[in-house]
């Protein structure tokens, strides 16, 4: 077997909170007073060179090497924040990496999100036409491969009307017909397996595994689904912290990674959680308290819950907007709770300022949900901490019954809901 | 596992590219994708509208009938001696191309971030396809224009052809040049500081008060000559009129300065555009 992909040394370097100051003049004055040899206008004092950020870069991508071969069908795995999807951004040709190479032969088909470039006021078949131009087709290409695509998406009714007027499902199974029938030699896919209704994700799953077993194309697979992963791939790498912590089985690998999910609730123990040298600000410590006050990591559902962040700050501000991600053991998103969604304007009032979100009624099932934490001033992203904490939530009872749905029946959360049953009234 | 040689594979990633490269293969490659982004403005610009592409006509009516009234008739502007409307009409038609190849692929960053933030395609394919929706609209309009000069030429106005008119594919490209010049430069830098988006806005409608738009090149007092003179589309518009009105002061002089405005601006932009189609999504 020959190697198609050959990713080597592979960094990517964000850069928080300073994409210049944000406004050109105060750049002008900023090159203008450097230029003469005079310090940086908005500098802090205390700092030696603002353009030298010591805490404010995140590495994404750290020094990660791989190589995969063709025919290869390999999964790709772990946490938010772990530096998948800026892999496959690289990969897929959208950003740019700070160093490292990546070799690629043959063409790379991404389906990173699918229906992109959809125009509404365009009519599906002028759609198909577009999107496949998008994703790399000649038109001859995909006059050929037409047929096949309105045939695959089930749509056949509908290809003359404009796709603004479809509903949701058509749309997604239009743009999956497209991109399915790209046929590109390696084909990278980011979740897109997560939309459409039960049968035409499994219609989905199919032609994709046909892609990498019998058409001998090689199928780089993302996912937060480790069934799907180990339906699909028979190597994975598992990714963490932007750092190539295992490659190989995929069996293997799932493992080290939900093993790893346990490891984490006890290793964030520390003083300070996270900290941004460059701003002086820093995030001590996030906690969960009941009604009463008290502090507990454990919760029944349907209790009352309220998150506490504990932020230190050298300078105070407006503008301060806090997001917590909630995620479940795999890695799947559930919610976003967001400051500035939820229309209040919160502030850091003074060297310490405490942040608090309440939740009336904590509607998730039992279980255990890891919290992302990003920290913004304004635009600027102060801080960003995957897993900063993790929450326990034990059966309540929130239906007054006593019982909830068990967990094999699926699902994260449970709603408020009345049952009844009457005589239909004639009218 | 022995390194496969460098040759071997088909598409190599590295931090940075050349700081100027056309990739005009690549462009070409996409061809295809052009051709159809022009499509999808020229079909969905006009649909659910009841007067549809006639559109494309009454904008240049309107302007020339609102500039004949409000410039010729109140103001009092010497069109020397032509037709008052097909005077402005000549200058509005050019305008409208020059402003719509500025005003479009200025905004082809911010405008497109989330398509370019999903799929790779060579960047340029998108102010390309800009240019070219643009320049059909030009020659609807052109025809349309040429309709009114052969019905000033057939009651008797002073207005003719001359060779001059034979640069019009010259003009169009050079207004193309200037156009996309400093419209990907523009948009390389909008990605960054938003305020350009604001200033092109109305430098757009400024820079037309400069340029022999609305009077001739003969009527601005010596003293603010220089103006019109280092304007780039000073010479583009002369030269047309020249052409196609028998008016207007043409020179292959001016038009080289043109040219070689054209070029300079135009290799600043793909420099820029260079740096920052790479990795714009990280900033946008």
């Amino acid at each position: 077997m020959r190697p198609v992909i050959s990713v080597e040394h592979l960094t990517k370097r964000y850069e928080l909170g300073v994409i210049g100051t944000g406004s050109l003049t105060r750049d002008l004055e900023r090159w203008w007073a450097r230029a003469r040899g005079q310090p940086d206008p908005y500098s802090r004092i205390g700092q030696k060179d603002p353009f030298r950020l010591a805490g404010q870069s995140i590495l994404a991508l750290d020094d990660v090497s791989f190589r995969v071969e063709q025919g290869e069908a390999l999964g790709i795995i772990g946490r938010n924040g772990a530096g998948k999807s800026t892999l496959l951004k690289i990969l897929s040709r959208v950003t740019a990496p700070s160093s490292g190479v990546v070799k690629v032969k043959g063409r790379i088909g991404s389906l990173l999100e699918v229906g992109t470039g959809f125009h509404p006021e365009l009519t599906g078949r002028e759609n198909i036409y577009l999107n496949g131009a998008i994703l790399g087709m000649k038109k001859a290409e995909v006059a050929r491969k037409f047929d096949e695509i309105v045939d695959f998406s089930g749509i056949e009714k509908f290809i003359d009307t404009p796709v603004k007027r479809y509903s949701s499902g058509m749309y997604v199974r239009l743009a999956f017909a497209v991109a399915a029938h790209l046929d590109p030699e390696i084909l990278v896919v980011d979740e897109v397996l997560a939309v459409g209704d039960a049968e035409f994700q499994k219609k989905c799953l199919g032609k994709m595994g046909n892609v990498a077993s019998e058409e001998g194309r090689t199928v780089l697979f993302v996912s937060h689904n480790m069934a799907a992963i180990q339906q699909l791939c028979t190597k994975s790498i598992l990714m963490n912290s932007g750092r190539l912590e295992l490659a190989g089985d995929s069996l293997k690998v799932v493992k080290k990674y939900l093993a790893s999910n346990e490891e984490m609730a006890a290793e964030k123990k520390h003083a300070i959680l996270a900290r941004n040298e460059q701003e002086n600000f820093q995030l001590s410590r996030v906690f969960f308290a009941d009604e009463t006050g008290s502090t507990q990591n454990s919760f029944m559902s349907g209790e009352t819950i309220t998150i506490h962040l504990e932020i230190e700050s050298e300078t105070i501000f407006r503008g301060l907007i806090v997001t917590i991600g909630i995620n479940d053991e795999n890695g799947t998103r559930l919610t976003v709770l967001h400051s500035d969604l939820s229309g209040i304007p919160l502030q850091v009032a003074g060297k310490h300022t405490v942040v608090t979100c309440h939740i009336p009624n904590l509607l998730l099932l039992p279980g255990k949900y890891y919290l992302d934490i990003k920290i913004y001033r304004g635009k600027d992203v102060l801080l960003w901490v995957p897993n900063a904490k993790t929450l326990f939530v034990e059966p309540g009872n929130i239906l007054k019954s006593g019982k909830l749905p068990p967990k094999e029946w699926g699902g994260f959360f449970v709603l408020d809901n009345q049952w009844q049953a009457s005589e239909k009234t004639t009218r | 596992m022995g390194s496969t040689p460098d040759s071997d594979w088909d598409l190599i990633i590295t931090p940075r590219k050349k700081w100027f490269e056309l990739q005009l293969q690549e462009v070409w490659n996409y061809r295809d994708l052009i051709a159809l982004f022009v499509r999808r403005d020229f079909v969905s610009r006009y649909k659910q509208t009841i007067l549809g592409p006639l559109w494309f006509l009454i904008q240049p009516l309107l302007t020339s009938v609102v500039f004949t009234v409000v410039f010729g008739n109140i103001a009092g502007l010497s069109t020397d001696a032509l037709p008052r409307l097909l005077f402005y009409m000549s200058g509005n038609v050019l305008w409208a191309y020059f402003s719509g190849c500025l005003n479009g692929t200025a905004t082809t960053f911010t405008s497109n971030a989330q398509l370019f933030g999903k799929v790779y395609f060579p960047r340029l394919v998108t102010p390309l396809s800009i240019i070219l929706s643009n320049l059909i609209t030009f020659a609807i309009q052109f025809v349309f224009f040429l309709g009114f000069f052969v019905y000033y030429l057939l009651r008797g106005s002073p207005v003719r052809f001359t060779l001059w008119a034979l640069c019009l594919p010259l003009l169009i490209l050079l207004m193309a040049g200037i156009g996309l010049g400093f419209g990907i430069i523009v948009s390389a830098l909008t990605t960054k500081y938003r305020d350009l988006q604001h200033l092109v806005v109305f430098g757009i409608s400024l820079w037309m008060y400069i340029t022999p738009v609305i009077y001739t090149v003969s009527s601005i007092p010596e003293k603010y000559r220089w103006v019109a003179v280092i304007n780039p589309i000073t010479p583009i518009v002369e030269t047309f009129r020249a052409g196609f009105l028998g008016a207007g002061n043409a020179s292959w002089g001016m038009l080289g300065y043109s040219a070689a405005f054209a070029a300079v601006i135009l290799f600043i932009g793909v420099v820029i555009f260079n740096q920052v189609e790479k990795t714009f999504i990280d900033t946008v």
